[in-house]
């Protein structure tokens, strides 16, 4: 699910574009609302409340009666639903192969790369200190 | 005093045509897109959404297009966007700890576990314009990578807090204090003050932060620890009943470690002042960071001799957009109240007389 919510909307329409889905029917939303974001005191300590982010969320019902949730960060009705959706046929035996394959592990596969970009740029940009003799 | 005054109407009409049309500008010059204003003017965009407390890159760039610019009215427009819609809950604290890091640094180690990365910082610049961006199409040069291991980068403060030399937080699980449904009150706790700085006027506390280094409050601060990159939102959406991830954020943490004395019950160790911040804005976490730890003057028992450590005094004047209401409101009429000071005024010099 977290794949979902952090992907692009176009992202999971572009990679279900080919797939025959079944119908299914919304149960609630898509909607956005918000959700409150909280940090810690000193990183570790007693919560806070940081701000709020918008969020969307959608509840779907297969044809087959699977009830499929989703919450993602932003305004995408469309990705929450496709989320939603995705989420009712992940808990399908039937889809479940089929849907890993063809959604969640490309966007597994991006994500890791998008990540793996990030680390490798700011590697590059990590100081390496030249040994001198004295340095307090 | 406000009297309902009527009339007008037409001279607003023209007023706001008038701003549509100076918002475009030259029409020879090609309409700004949101896209663009997100993905190039991005510590502008991340500005609002500190200070508008409201995390949507697409919403603070349309706020800042529509303001033309203006930052504080933005972020006006982005929390009255934000009373439009309702609130679905709240996520768990942000694990900073395992911050995907873009930037990361310290200047009480020079060598430290996961090292010093500058990331993507205007430090280290000449601040000279470079007029090869006034022309367009100037082409992208790579950026340079090396190879990295994604291990999570430990806190510098969690080092110090290992030797028993820093101050722990207190990891109460109690509900913080929210802003956006309590008013402000006083004495205000720790979540409060935290709150209150993280969506306050970047400017203001750049100011006060300044203040305490220059003598008002007595603090000698080093900057722990600066850390930007992306943290996971993580939500228990009630019908689930277990946390999911929402989303991916970018953050800015700033650990300020100051000296303390002691007191009667604690021994003299390093106290931390906070700073977190929505985005890439690592000024405003530092200054925040700055002015947490001059607010805890009254915990810790310091004397109380500064603006930084007056929690009224700061917590009353951070917030821009209720600064801003109220200094504004100064533009409406008061045609009543100012006739009643005028005849004040004659009646006083006749007197005088």
């Amino acid at each position: 699910m977290g794949l979902l919510a952090r992907a692009k909307g176009d992202a999971i329409a572009a990679l279900v574009a080919g797939i025959d889905l079944p119908t299914h029917t919304r149960i609630r939303g898509p909607e956005t609302g918000l959700v409150m974001l909280r940090g810690r005191a000193g990183g570790d300590g007693a919560a806070f409340n940081l701000g709020e982010m918008t969020t969307t969320r959608c509840t779907i019902r297969t044809s087959a009666g699977q009830v499929g949730h989703a919450y993602v960060a932003g305004r995408d009705g469309r990705q929450a639903e496709l989320a939603a959706l995705l989420d009712a046929l992940l808990q399908d035996a039937d889809w479940h192969d089929a849907m890993m394959a063809a959604v969640i592990e490309p966007l597994n596969a991006a994500e890791r790369a998008r990540h793996a970009l990030r680390a490798r740029r700011a590697a590059a940009t990590r100081v390496d200190f030249l040994a001198m003799a004295t340095m307090r | 005093m406000y009297v309902a005054v009527k009339g007008g109407e037409a001279a607003i009409d023209a007023a706001h045509a008038w701003l549509a049309d100076a918002r475009r500008g030259d029409a020879a010059v090609p309409e700004l897109t949101t896209a663009q204003i997100e993905q190039q003017m991005t510590l502008a965009v991340d500005r609002v959404m500190a200070e508008g407390s409201c995390y949507d890159r697409g919403l603070a760039a349309l706020a800042l297009k529509q303001a033309r610019g203006d930052g504080i009215e933005a972020a006006f427009l982005l929390r009255a966007y934000r009373t439009t819609l309702t609130r679905f809950g709240h996520a768990a604290p942000l694990d900073t700890a395992a911050m995907g890091i873009t930037r990361r640094i310290s200047a009480t180690y020079k060598e430290l576990p996961g090292g010093q990365v500058l990331g993507p910082t205007f430090d280290y610049t000449h601040r000279l314009l470079d007029f090869a961006l006034a022309a367009e199409g100037v082409t992208r040069d790579a950026v340079p990578e090396r190879a990295a291991d994604e291990a999570a980068i430990p806190r510098v403060s969690e080092l110090l807090a290992r030797e028993g030399l820093m101050q722990r937080e207190e990891a109460a699980e109690a509900e913080p204090s929210d802003l956006t449904r309590e008013p402000l009150a006083f004495p205000a706790d720790r979540s409060a003050r935290l709150q209150n700085l993280a969506r306050g006027d970047e400017g203001f506390l750049l100011g006060l932060g300044y203040s305490t280094q220059r003598g008002y409050g007595n603090a000698h601060p080093f900057v722990g620890e600066i850390r930007q990159g992306g943290v996971m939102v993580e939500f228990t959406p009630p019908e689930l009943g277990f946390a999911i991830e929402i989303g991916e954020i970018d953050v800015t943490e700033c650990q300020m470690v100051n000296q303390f004395h002691g007191s009667l019950t604690e021994p003299p160790q390093f106290t931390r002042g906070y700073g977190l911040v929505f985005g890439s804005g690592e000024r405003k976490a530092m200054a925040m960071a700055l002015v947490d730890r001059a607010l805890r003057a009254a915990e810790l028992g310091e004397d109380i001799t500064a603006p930084a450590q007056d929690a009224e005094f700061v917590l009353y004047h951070s917030d821009n957009v209720e600064a801003t209401g109220f200094v504004e409101h100064l533009k409406l009429p008061h045609y009543v109240d100012f006739q009643s000071e005028l005849e004040n005024i004659r009646a006083m010099r006749r007197n005088a007389v």
